[in-house]
């Protein structure tokens, strides 16, 4: 397998609580992982580690290595606005910023200062608009403030923000549970569509949208990294006994 | 026909109603009373300000520089400036370094530094203004005498507002510096109470892009404060309008249109404090400082409108 993130030891504290323990785990490239398992088991502080969210929390505290790329990026002369760049985030509730369509596509490229003039800019703000699957709709009121977007629409717009800056990895918070049905679907298709392209690792608890996204899949429970492997076999023929009762839906 | 028993109406109102009404009619005058208050009291100094209103055009008071009661000259234009002069000094000292400061606690700092720096900050506030003046005197004045304007002259003295005319240390540079210190605690609490409104999702998802923690607060935090963090401005600079004691300890109190930050200044609360209650038989001294009540409350109520102004289109516009 080839690994994007290896997670080495990884031990992290809200405070005194543990809340991963020792994890041990790597990513593959290129695929979709999916993390699943019941609330408070650790899933979403998992990937918080992975663009280094996590330290966001006040009174937090890590240990171990998260690896991208063979390099970690808690050795010290990481830049974690690089980190950020590579390792790009959904988040659960979509959160444009208080500014216009155009200007939150933008606005990361303006960031790195990845184009040259204004003309670079439209093309880009386009391309990632189209692959998003929001261009068709927004067009014409590119100027129009972010905010005045349904929710479904301002999910897709804060993928197309995060492509924006050309991350290799995408995280996803739980991507699609603030939306309704059919704007969730435009999301998952999104993310399959995306999927040659990008390591993506989505964080979920209904275990339907695990099934139809993932190509591997880690269970996680209390803290602990229960069991990881690729989709046809843990959904299959789950090796531990809390995998087999979480998927009968019996927790 | 005999009445109909209805859900709906009681033929005895019963307590709680009554209780709900009293409520609401009690509560509806203790909120007029502090507008009519207002309203009352510029009445109040319009009436005893007649006087001299009426023996005088208004043009000749408010433009006039020369205040020599005894000789019948009521010239408010140099308490005007001053009061102008010794607030201007006061906010742009205080706003850059408080805005930055309350940046620093809602942004920056850590849980812990905030949880020392902020009750300390808090305190500033409750210092009573006659001990800010005590400090001015003691320590702000000689500052200014021996360290800040030999340092002006002959480096910014051929700009005519800091050239050093008089060598006491007294005057509008003093005054602003105590004022500064003094809004500075009411500035920053507010400004960190409006940034702390900014949800942490708008944070977040400025930071996963790669933005810096600076690039987030000036491209995402601060345009969406900006309306909140001026009126934190305008509250400071009201507060400072009307400071009396700690100002007219360090300012000088000399009826003169100043022309420098060095210069002595006589600000309209000082000299409404230091004057009213004596020399009362000259004529129409009573009058004149009734007069100059009535124009630094037409001075506040005018800035206080203004801003409410500009805060409204601001508001508006987005």
């Amino acid at each position: 397998m080839d690994a994007h993130i290896q997670v080495k030891n990884l031990n992290a504290y809200y405070g005194k609580q543990l809340a991963l323990k020792d994890i041990n785990i790597e990513i593959p490239k290129n695929q979709i992982t999916v993390i699943m398992g019941p609330s408070g088991c650790g899933k979403t502080t998992l990937l918080k580690t992975f663009n280094r969210f996590f330290e966001l929390t006040e009174n937090t505290q890590l240990t171990g290595e998260v690896l991208v790329d063979g390099e970690n990026i808690y050795n010290k002369d990481i830049d974690v606005t690089e980190v950020r760049k590579i390792v790009g985030l959904l988040a659960q509730r979509p959160s444009p910023l208080p500014m216009s369509i155009y200007d939150n596509v933008a606005y990361g490229m303006h960031i790195h200062h990845m184009r040259k003039n204004r003309e670079d800019y439209k093309d880009g703000v386009k391309h990632y608009l189209e692959i998003a699957g929001l261009w068709e709709e927004v067009q014409n009121r590119l100027n129009e403030p972010a905010t005045s977007l349904s929710i479904g629409q301002q999910q897709r717009l804060c993928l197309a923000r995060g492509l924006a800056v050309e991350p290799e990895i995408i995280l996803g918070d739980e991507p699609t549970s603030a939306l309704d049905p059919i704007s969730s679907q435009h999301i998952e298709s999104r993310l399959l569509d995306l999927k040659k392209q990008y390591t993506t690792i989505i964080v979920t608890h209904t275990l339907r949208q695990a099934k139809r996204l993932a190509d591997y899949v880690i269970f996680m429970y209390l803290g602990e990294l229960i069991e990881a492997g690729p989709a046809k076999e843990i959904f299959s023929n789950p090796k531990h006994e809390r995998t087999k009762q979480y998927l009968e839906g019996l927790f | 026909m005999a009445e109909l028993n209805s859900t709906f109406t009681t033929t005895t109102k019963d307590r709680r109603t009554k209780q709900d009404f009293l409520a609401s009619r009690t509560f509806f005058v203790l909120t007029v009373f502090p507008v009519l208050l207002i309203v009352i009291i510029t009445v109040a100094l319009f009436l005893r300000a007649q006087p001299i209103l009426s023996e005088y055009p208004l043009t000749d008071l408010l433009l006039g520089e020369i205040w020599k009661p005894n000789q019948g000259l009521f010239g408010f234009r140099p308490f005007i400036l001053g009061t102008i002069w010794v607030t201007t000094v006061g906010v742009i000292l205080s706003v850059p370094a408080s805005i930055l400061t309350s940046i620093y606690l809602a942004e920056y700092a850590h849980a812990r530094t905030r949880a020392i720096a902020k009750p300390i900050l808090d305190l500033l506030a409750a210092i009573p203004p006659v001990v800010y003046g005590v400090w001015g005197l003691l320590a702000v004045v000689p500052f200014v005498d021996d360290v800040l304007a030999p340092l002006a002259e002959g480096r910014l003295d051929s700009i005519s507002i800091f050239s050093v005319t008089q060598p006491t240390g007294f005057g509008i540079l003093a005054g602003g510096i105590v004022l500064a210190v003094m809004i500075a605690p009411l500035i920053i609490s507010v400004t960190f109470e409006v940034l702390s409104t900014v949800p942490n999702d708008l944070r977040h998802a400025s930071l996963g892009v790669g933005a810096t923690q600076w690039q987030t607060i000036r491209t995402v935090v601060l345009p969406q404060t900006l309306p909140g963090i001026i009126a934190a401005v305008v509250l400071g600079a009201s507060r400072a309008l009307g400071e009396t004691i700690a100002v007219l300890m360090v300012v000088g109190n000399v009826p003169k249109v100043p022309t420098s930050i060095f210069d002595t200044a006589y600000p309209l609360p000082a000299l409404i404090a230091n004057n009213y209650g004596e020399m009362m038989s000259i004529p129409l001294y009573d009058a004149a400082l009734l007069g100059a009540a009535l124009v630094l409350l037409v001075v506040i109520l005018i800035f206080n409108i203004l801003s409410t102004l500009v805060l409204q289109r601001m508001l508006r516009r987005k």
